[in-house]
Order: C-alpha cells, then structure tokens, then sequence
C-alpha cells in the first residue's frame, strides 16, 4: 500500500468503522425486538410451551434436528412438523412416544425419550407454536 | 524461544493436538451414522456424536489460540509473561473441565446430565454449539479471565505492539460475546436471536482479529518484512472484517421470524464478507514475495499461505454462494451449509492454529526448525487433510444442491427421509475423504517424532 495511506488512517477506519456499524447493528437490534411481538405471537408462548421448549433443550433434539433450518441436517425439519403431520399434536406425541428402544435396523434412527404425558404434550405445544411464527414463507414447502 | 516462559505454550499446544484427534474420530463417527443410519445406535446417538465433535472442535480452537497467546504476547511485549503458574493452572481446569464434558455425554443420557448440573437454575444447555452444561460455561468463563488478565498484566508491563492489541481485542471479544450464551429467552425466535451473536460475531467477527494477529506474527517471524507493512494491512483487514461481518449477521434473520428487512441488510453487508479474506490471500503472497529472509522453517510458511487460501474459500467463496437471501431461502439447513461450516472452520481457524503450532513449536523445542525430513512428513500432512478437506467440501455440496433439487426447489417435493437416502453415494465418498483427513491427521502427529539433523538451536 502506498504512502499517502498510512497505518494511523489504516487505524482510525478500524476503530471508527467498527464503532459506527456497532452502533448500527445496536440500532437495528433495538427495532427488531420491539417488531418481534407482532411475528412470534407470543401472546401465545403458555406453560407447555415453555415446559416444550425445555424438555426440547433437555434432550438435545437439536444434534440431529433443523428448527427453523438452524441445527444439525440428519433428521427432518421440525419448524413446520405441526403442519406436516395434518396440525396434530396427537401425532407428533404419537410419533415421540412410538420410537423403538434400539432404533430401527438399517434406517436413521431417533432415540426413545420416555417422555412423560405432560413432556410429550409440551413438547408438541411448542412444536405448533413454532410452526405458527411469521418466518418470511419459510421453508419453501411442506418437506421442510 | 526468547522468554522462557512462553513454554508454556507448549501444554495448550500439545492438549489442542490431541483433542484434535478426538475431534475428528468422531467426525467419521458421524460420517458412517449418515451412511448406516443405526451405526453405534442406540450407545452412541447422532446428536452425541456431534456434540463430542463440534465441541472439541471449539475446545482445542481455545486451546491453540490461547497457546498462541502465551507464546506471541510475551514475545511482542518483550518480557516475560505476568504469571506463568496461574498459565499452568488454568490450562488444567480448562483441560481437566473439558474432558469432564465430554466425557459427561459420552456416559450420561443427555437429560440426565442437564438434571445433575441443575440446568433449571440457568438453563443455557441443549442448543447447538452450546449444549455444556451451564457449570463447564461458567468454568470457562472464569477460565477466559484469568488468561484475559494474565496476558493483559504481561502487556501492560512491556512493549505495546499492533499485533498484541488487536490479539487481546479479539480475545476479550471472544469472552465477551461467550456472555450471550447465558441468554435463553422462554421464546424460541428471542433465543435464536441472540445466539448468534455467540457463534456469528465469534467467527465472522472477534476470531477474524484473532487470526488476523496470529497470521501477521507468524509472517513477521517467517519473511522480515517490515512490521509497519504488516500492521498497516493487518488493521485494514480487520476492519472490513467488523465492517461487513457486523450486519453481515442479518444472514441468519431471514427466516427465524425476524424482520424482512434483514434480507437485505443481510444479503449487501454479508455479500461483502469475503472482500478480507481476499485481501488476507493477497497480503500473505505479498509479503512471502517480499520476504527479506529464507526461514528454515519452511512448513510454517506453507500453513500460513495455506490458511490464507482456504479460509478465503471456505469462508468467502463457499460463504457468498449461499448468502443472498434468494439462494439461501432454499439451501438454508441444508448440507451446503454443512460443506461451507467445514471449509470455513478448516481453513479459517485450524489452519492458522496449526500455522503457529508449525512455527513456535520447534522454537519450543530448543530449534529454529525441524529437520529437513520431519518438515517433509508435515507437508505430506499438510496436503493430505488440506486435500481431503477440498473433498469433502465438493461431495457435500453436490449432496446439498441435489437435496435442494429433489426437497425444496420443485413443484413435487420429496420427503427428508427420501431425499437422504439418494444422496448415499456423496455422503460414501464424503466418509472416505473422511478418513484420508485422519490419515492426514495421523501423519501431522508421527511427524512431530520424525528425527533427523535439526537446524541450528534457538
Ligand atoms: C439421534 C438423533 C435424533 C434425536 C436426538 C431426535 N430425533 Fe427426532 N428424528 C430423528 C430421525 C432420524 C427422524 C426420522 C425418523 C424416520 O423417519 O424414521 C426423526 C423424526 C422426528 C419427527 C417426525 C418428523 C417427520 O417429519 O417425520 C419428530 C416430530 C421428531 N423427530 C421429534 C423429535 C424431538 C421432539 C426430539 C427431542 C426430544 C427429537 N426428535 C430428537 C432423529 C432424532
Ligand atoms: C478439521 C476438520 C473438521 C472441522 C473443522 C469440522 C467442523 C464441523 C462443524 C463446524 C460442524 C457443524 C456443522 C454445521 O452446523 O454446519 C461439523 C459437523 C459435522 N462434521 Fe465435521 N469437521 C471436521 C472434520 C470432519 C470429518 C473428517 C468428518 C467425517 C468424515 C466430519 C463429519 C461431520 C458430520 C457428519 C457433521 C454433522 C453434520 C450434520 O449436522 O448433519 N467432520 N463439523
Ligand atoms: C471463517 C469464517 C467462517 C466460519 C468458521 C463459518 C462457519 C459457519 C458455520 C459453522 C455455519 C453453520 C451454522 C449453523 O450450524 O447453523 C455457518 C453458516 C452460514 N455462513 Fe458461515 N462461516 C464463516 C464465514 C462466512 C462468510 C464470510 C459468509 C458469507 C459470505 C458466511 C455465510 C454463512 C451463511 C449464509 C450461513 C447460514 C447457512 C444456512 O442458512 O444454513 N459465512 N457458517
Ligand atoms: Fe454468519
């Protein structure tokens, strides 16, 4: 690089650059969340969905699930699951609790949780409650 | 080796290496699982293996740049480091914390180790990346400071340079945006939210600065350039790194219930991430071409023009090709992000560790450089794992143009279950690039043993 550019004008776009897209990114933070609302709907966010949510966390479905496509890529999508399954809560609990002890030979195979009724129930709760973000007409279809 | 306690060093070095070697056994673990779907099931779970892969991936990262740390602060300071005992301690509770965990979930049912370590308390497990129980967060924390405060007492004693202040800047941003990974909001999209400003503004933000010092000490130590040069570019990169990386971060608010306008803050400031990885290429060959001296550590060399190259495709090309808004509303989730997640990592972050363990370990070793054949055995590592890395990359991203094909960009959309299944063939091959890495690997470690006339001692 030449003279006329020295390491102190190299130096102030560094800090005033990060400073000013800082404050930027703070700016747009603040308007986000106060949007949020609006498109969560988490008027709807009840008991068993925050019991969903933990027992979601508490079992780690994310290391082989996407939600919202953030996760691991081995097993379906589960953002839009609640629709996919014909908006039943019955059958996404129909399906967790099913799952056999020592998977299924030669396929994919999901662990058996031994949820809990009150477990299976949250957890499908949360489930229908994530499907019904406003999520800009993601995923494109319904195979997620 | 001019300070006697950057040796130091030397324990992180030798600890990243090996949880390397965990990190990838089991990442061909999880490769034979994509494969035969209920290989080691139901002992060792998928999302087990992840866990015990992407963590120690992160893990033995801490370890190398903490070990780059001690080596290049006291260095650049010039005097010895402030408390070379509370190094020693700290890398035992770091080491002894981190073989806890992973150990925890190799053993223990994952809800049964979020029950014992009272996750309700503060609930922070269970979510990608960050599933440590909320103690081994809590650990590391404690651990983050006192190496914060131990390198900040070593510069404030000595010599400031560029290069030390940009690598405490991006250290002390890498514990400050840990800090979000305390945030777990009951709402999900919240959740989401703020997680990324954790893995987000680590790689594409604070680790840029991190990697920025680390390679620019390497080529100071490696060509003789004139340090002004260095620095001149080194704050140059790193500011267009922060630049476009900050609202780069709207990439990931396309599609988990936040704002729209995201898609386009997003898709402009990210679409411009790759400018200073390019500029990274650029400054590396630049310098090498205008080296005033011929190192005798040759390989050193060969892994920073390395880093240099691989970051810039992992991270810029394999990063701008899904990051429009428009192309990622189809591949988001899917392996393209797996085949750009590894080359990123690969080329970004492991690269430039080991282009620093290449170069300061023979120092810490008592010589300039390795000899001629020990040098020889790291190239043929060297090009092993870099090319089986380029493979592996290339069959997943075949996979995932072709799951976007058969899923999502069509009138008549198969299952996941389908699709995965007719992707077998790239994800054969992706396990046997897989493996030639581990050989790859193998050879790295035995050519730390290769003999040999050494060069002249430090
Ligand atoms: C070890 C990996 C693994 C873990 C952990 C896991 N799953 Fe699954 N899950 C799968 C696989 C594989 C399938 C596809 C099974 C099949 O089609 O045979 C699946 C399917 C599903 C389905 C049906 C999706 C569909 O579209 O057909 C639901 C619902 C589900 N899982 C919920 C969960 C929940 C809730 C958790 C956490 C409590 C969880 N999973 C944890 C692997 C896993
Ligand atoms: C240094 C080398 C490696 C690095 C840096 C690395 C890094 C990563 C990262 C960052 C993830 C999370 C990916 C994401 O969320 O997009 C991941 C997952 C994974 N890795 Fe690796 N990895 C390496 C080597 C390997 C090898 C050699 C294999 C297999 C042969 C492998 C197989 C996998 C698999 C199957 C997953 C899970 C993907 C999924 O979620 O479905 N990795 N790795
Ligand atoms: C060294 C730097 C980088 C590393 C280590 C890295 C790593 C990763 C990883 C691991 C993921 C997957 C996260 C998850 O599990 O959900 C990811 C996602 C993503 N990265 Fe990067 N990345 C880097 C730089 C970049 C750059 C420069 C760009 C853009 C030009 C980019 C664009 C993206 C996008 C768009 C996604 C989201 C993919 C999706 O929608 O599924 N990355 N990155
Ligand atoms: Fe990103």
């Amino acid at each position: 690089m030449s003279e006329v550019f020295t390491k102190t004008m190299a130096r102030n776009i560094f800090y005033g650059g990060t400073t000013f897209f800082f404050l930027l990114l703070l700016a747009l933070t603040f308007d986000t969340i106060s949007v949020l609302p609006e498109r969560d709907h988490r008027e709807n966010i009840t008991p068993e969905v925050v019991l969903g949510k933990k027992v979601w966390e508490d079992n780690n479905c994310i290391g082989c699930h996407t939600l919202l496509g953030e996760g691991a890529y081995f097993a379906p999508e589960l953002g839009n699951v609640y629709k996919r399954f014909g908006n039943s809560t019955d059958a996404i609990k129909g399906f967790i609790m099913s799952r056999p002890k020592d998977g299924i030979p030669g396929r994919r195979s999901m662990p058996q949780f031994n949820l809990s009724e009150e477990e299976l129930t949250g957890i499908a709760e949360f489930l229908k409650w994530t499907s019904e973000v406003n999520t800009a007409n993601w995923p494109p279809n319904i195979q997620g | 080796m001019q300070y006697q306690s950057q040796s130091v060093a030397k324990l992180y070095f030798i600890a990243a290496i090996g949880l390397f070697l965990g990190q990838i056994l089991f990442g061909t673990v999880l490769g034979a699982q994509y494969i035969w779907g209920d290989f080691l099931f139901p002992a060792i779970p998928f999302n087990v293996a992840r866990m015990v892969h992407t963590n120690l991936l992160i893990v033995w990262l801490l370890f190398g740049f903490m070990g780059a740390a001690y080596y290049l602060i006291p260095e650049e300071s010039e005097t010895e480091l402030f408390s070379p005992i509370l190094a020693i301690l700290m890398f035992w509770v770091f080491l002894a914390a981190g073989a806890a965990t992973i150990l925890a979930y190799l053993l223990v049912p994952y809800a049964t180790l979020a029950e014992i370590t009272m996750n309700d308390l503060l609930p922070t497990m269970g979510r990608e990346f960050l599933e440590q129980p909320t103690i081994t967060k809590i650990g590391i924390v404690i651990v983050a400071l006192s190496f914060l405060f131990n390198i900040g007492m070593t510069m404030l004693k000595g010599r400031k340079t560029v290069i030390s202040m940009i690598m405490f800047l991006g250290l002390v941003g890498l514990a400050v945006f840990f800090l979000f990974s305390f945030v777990n909001p009951h709402n999900l999209i919240e959740d989401k939210f703020w997680w990324w400003w954790v893995v987000h503004l680590w790689v594409e933000g604070v680790w840029e600065l991190i990697m920025g010092a680390m390679l620019a000490f390497v080529l100071i130590k490696t060509t003789g350039v004139d340090r002004e040069i260095i620095e001149k570019w080194l704050y140059v990169i790193i500011a267009m790194s922060l630049i476009t990386g900050l609202i780069g971060m709207g990439h990931h608010y396309y599609w988990i219930g936040t704002p729209e306008y995201w898609q386009w803050w997003g898709s402009i400031f990210s679409a411009m991430e790759p400018i200073p990885f390019f500029m990274m290429v650029l400054y590396t060959f630049n310098m090498v071409n205008q080296r005033r001296r011929e190192h005798p550590n040759k390989v050193a060399l060969l892994w920073a023009q390395g880093t240099a190259v691989m970051a810039f495709l992992g991270a810029g090309v394999w990063g701008f090709i899904h990051t429009l808004a428009p192309v990622n509303y189809y591949t988001h989730g899917t392996q393209v992000t797996a085949a750009h997640g590894h080359m990123a990592f690969y080329g970004a972050y492991v690269m430039i560790t080991l282009a620093i363990i290449s170069y300061a370990m023979p120092l810490l070793r008592g010589r300039v450089a390795n000899s001629n054949q020990a040098q020889i055995v790291e190239m043929w590592s060297f090009w092993l794992m870099t090319i089986a890395m380029v493979f592996i990359t290339l069959f997943l991203t075949a996979a995932g143009v072709l799951q976007v094909w058969l899923q999502r960009y069509t009138e008549t959309p198969m299952g996941f279950m389908e699709v995965q299944d007719k992707l077998e063939i790239f994800y054969m091959m992706r396990e046997i690039a897989g493996i030639v890495f581990l050989i790859g690997l193998g050879i790295y470690i035995y050519s730390f043993f290769v003999g040999g006339e050494e060069e002249a001692s430090a």
